[in-house]
């Protein structure tokens, strides 16, 4: 029993960090079209940015909660002026433009900073659950998780910022039309992907290995879960995390870390064959 | 001027090859009485950079040493260090040019176990005389090779049964997913074994695992006494993290051969790291002058961001010496007549104390060092005094097979 809720809460974490990391980027690519391949270093930025700021001597909850996303968020923005706005509707462009980007993240951050690991510890403890313990950091990932989707769902669909930006990601000339100035929206939009993945990566520097390159090790995942999920940023992301994150935990928990991976994989590979278009492709189809 | 297509792609190459020139120290005048040079190749960017760096810093250090004492045999002499950017390609592609187009004297360098593998048979090949200074699983049996960092028996064998004494017989083991934590988890079976104890499990990792709940879950439901750990690199120290998040590092202890090697106590929180046992050939904290001094040659020129000076900035010091040594008693540069002299069972007094060269397995003897973290630093517990790598000497005689140029896979 007690092992059934261990594994329980580590599906949940596995869920939950899913969403996080892959948030970000199902914002820009399924609202903008744009493939980043620069989010892994969003990422980092953010974790690096608790980091500092832990070690400046800032709370630890306003650094993950607040100095991570609103710094990545600004980046994503000044980003988005510099090199993304040239490169709309160039998809091929715009990965080789944002793949330079992440090289020229990590070298920058290596150059300053160094390449040594750096990191806070987790600030809450842990928890007994029977016989085993587990971190009182999963729950609160979890919940994280939720309200970071509640919040996108509560912006997008009842908020006129939401209207407008899914009217200009619809038909940016109609939109302009009404009025609208789509560059604008865009840098919103764009800085608001920053901003969540900024926020990811700050509330990851505690259970991670905070290193210039770290976003390496997320980058992958969070494609499998953006395309897996398909256009509808919500509903895709939530079912492909839900569907990714068991797999992965319950097999990882079963057989050995690397067969988790390989599984997790595999199931990838065959929800894209059977449906091409993703998860929201299919069941949720113009949902948000 | 007009611009043809095909001086167009011939200059874009030209530039593309400028760009990709690898850093290079110093020049590459060639002259038979010019200067000695001394070739390097280690990682100084991508994911084991942190770990590169102090070696090329200890080798920069050697080699400025060697310079200031007046050269060896009347020369200078000069070091050409390539970053191979954790890249194995990048490491065969400059192993030939250090050997073929700057014709060094000797290489250092080589950090995993498969870059090793990767440049080894290049410089047998080339007849280039290649000192791997890097602590590692043991087996490579290579009359060109000289490998001065520890092994197994050196150092997990004084780890495993002090920490089986201190915590209890069953013990749970998780390392890195590629040679040496496969075989390092052999060898801690092997002595936890030996020692009368049981292994619940091992688990291999990838190197970019970077959620540890399911394995947290899985060692507490195997109930060990001790965790022994052979991970390897940035998103692995995220496991201690984890598993101190868990409250779990009161519970069940951990013993490393890996752990602060980069340096993980100076980075994870007191909480996370204190109380880990780890064993090596050097420790930036051993209190001897020669290590005190060493240490802040080091940090004094790079300053205070100068990754942990572990025992593989020890023993590439170490080994740019042996190597000095070598070329002093032979009196010349040349490739046999260096390894002959070094074969004599030379010695050198470095910052860990007294390291000689094993002719009989190119290894060598060396103290080695039982450690703990304390206070986000290691504590030196115990030392133990000229340990021999007996190991590789169980399978490897390069007295009676001088043409050997195996990497044995110790039989465990």
């Amino acid at each position: 029993m007690d092992i059934a809720i261990i594994v329980g809460l580590d599906v949940v974490s596995g869920i939950a960090s899913l969403v996080l990391i892959s948030a970000g980027l199902a914002v820009i690519f399924g609202m903008m079209k744009i493939i980043n391949l620069a989010h892994g270093e969003f990422l980092m930025l953010g974790a690096y940015a608790t980091v500092l700021s832990v070690s400046a001597g800032v709370n630890i909850w306003f650094a993950m909660l607040v100095i991570a996303p609103v710094f990545v968020g600004l980046v994503g923005m000044i980003v988005e002026r510099c090199l993304i706005q040239f490169l709309y509707g160039r998809l091929v462009d715009s990965m080789l433009a944002t793949w330079g980007l992440s090289l020229v993240i990590v070298g920058g951050t290596t150059m300053i900073f160094g390449n040594t690991i750096v990191g806070v510890s987790s600030p809450l403890g842990g928890f007994q659950v029977g016989a085993y313990q587990s971190s009182l950091y999963t729950p609160f990932l979890a919940l994280m998780a939720l309200l970071l989707m509640t919040a996108v769902f509560g912006v997008m669909r009842f908020t006129r910022a939401g209207l407008i930006a899914r009217a200009v990601m619809q038909n940016p000339d109609m939109a302009a039309t009404l009025g609208v100035n789509p560059a604008r929206v865009y840098m919103a939009t764009f800085g608001l992907g920053a901003a969540m993945s900024g926020l990811a990566g700050g509330l990851l520097a505690p259970i991670a290995g905070v290193v210039p390159t770290m976003g390496a090790a997320f980058i992958a995942k969070a494609f499998i879960t953006v395309v897996g999920g398909g256009t509808s940023i919500l509903w895709g992301l939530i079912s492909a995390s839900g569907l990714f994150g068991f797999i992965n935990q319950i097999a990882a928990f079963l057989t050995t870390p690397v067969f988790g991976e390989v599984i997790l994989f595999i199931a990838a590979i065959i929800l894209i064959r059977l449906l091409p278009t993703g998860i929201s492709g299919r069941f949720f189809k113009g949902r948000l | 001027m007009t611009l043809s297509r095909r001086k167009f792609i011939r200059n874009t190459a030209a530039g593309g090859a400028t760009l990709a020139a690898p850093a290079l120290i110093g020049s590459v005048a060639r002259a038979q009485d010019g200067p000695i040079k001394l070739g390097s190749l280690h990682d100084l960017a991508g994911p084991l950079a942190a770990t590169g760096e102090p070696m090329v810093y200890a080798i920069m250090l050697a080699v400025e040493e060697i310079n200031a004492a007046g050269g060896l045999l009347g020369r200078e002499v000069e070091l050409i260090n390539y970053d191979t950017q954790s890249n194995i390609q990048l490491y065969s592609q400059f192993a030939q040019q250090l050997a073929v187009r700057d014709r060094v004297d000797v290489i250092h360098g080589g950090i995993t176990s498969a870059s090793r593998e990767a440049i080894r048979p290049i410089f047998s090949r080339f007849r280039t005389l290649y000192f791997y200074n890097t602590l590692y699983e043991g087996g490579v049996c290579d009359r060109n090779t000289f490998n001065t960092g520890t092994t197994p028996a050196q150092t997990v064998e004084k780890l495993v049964p002090h920490a089986m004494n201190l915590w209890g017989k069953k013990a749970y083991i998780i390392a890195a997913d590629y040679n040496y934590g496969q075989i390092t988890a052999k060898w801690m079976r092997k002595y936890v074994e030996d020692n009368g104890g049981e292994v619940a499990s091992i688990d291999f990792f990838p190197l970019d695992v970077t959620n540890f709940g399911p394995s947290i879950s899985r060692i507490q439901a195997a109930e060990p006494d001790l965790l022994l750990s052979a991970m390897v690199g940035g998103n692995h120290t995220a496991f201690y993290r984890q598993w101190a998040a868990a409250g779990l590092k009161d519970e069940i202890p951990i013993a490393s051969t890996t752990f602060g090697l980069v340096n993980e106590p100076a980075t994870l929180e007191d909480a996370e790291s204190t109380g880990v046992l780890g064993s090596y050939g050097y420790f930036e904290e051993l209190d001897t002058p020669a290590s005190v001094a060493f240490v802040k040659a080091i940090k004094d020129r790079h300053g205070a961001q100068t990754p942990y000076v572990s025992e593989l900035a020890a023993a590439s010091y170490e080994g740019v010496h042996l190597w000095a040594e070598g070329v002093r008693q032979a009196g010349s540069v040349d490739r046999m007549e260096v390894i002959e002299a070094l074969e004599t069972g030379l010695s050198f007094e470095g910052p860990s104390g007294k390291v000689v060269v094993d002719p009989k397995t190119h290894h060598v003897t060396r103290n080695t060092f039982l450690a703990e973290v304390e206070n986000r630093a290691w504590k030196v517990l115990e030392t133990f005094e000229q340990q021999q790598p007996l190991d590789t000497a169980a399978v490897c005689d390069l007295e009676a097979n001088p043409n050997d140029t195996t990497h044995y896979i110790i039989d465990i």
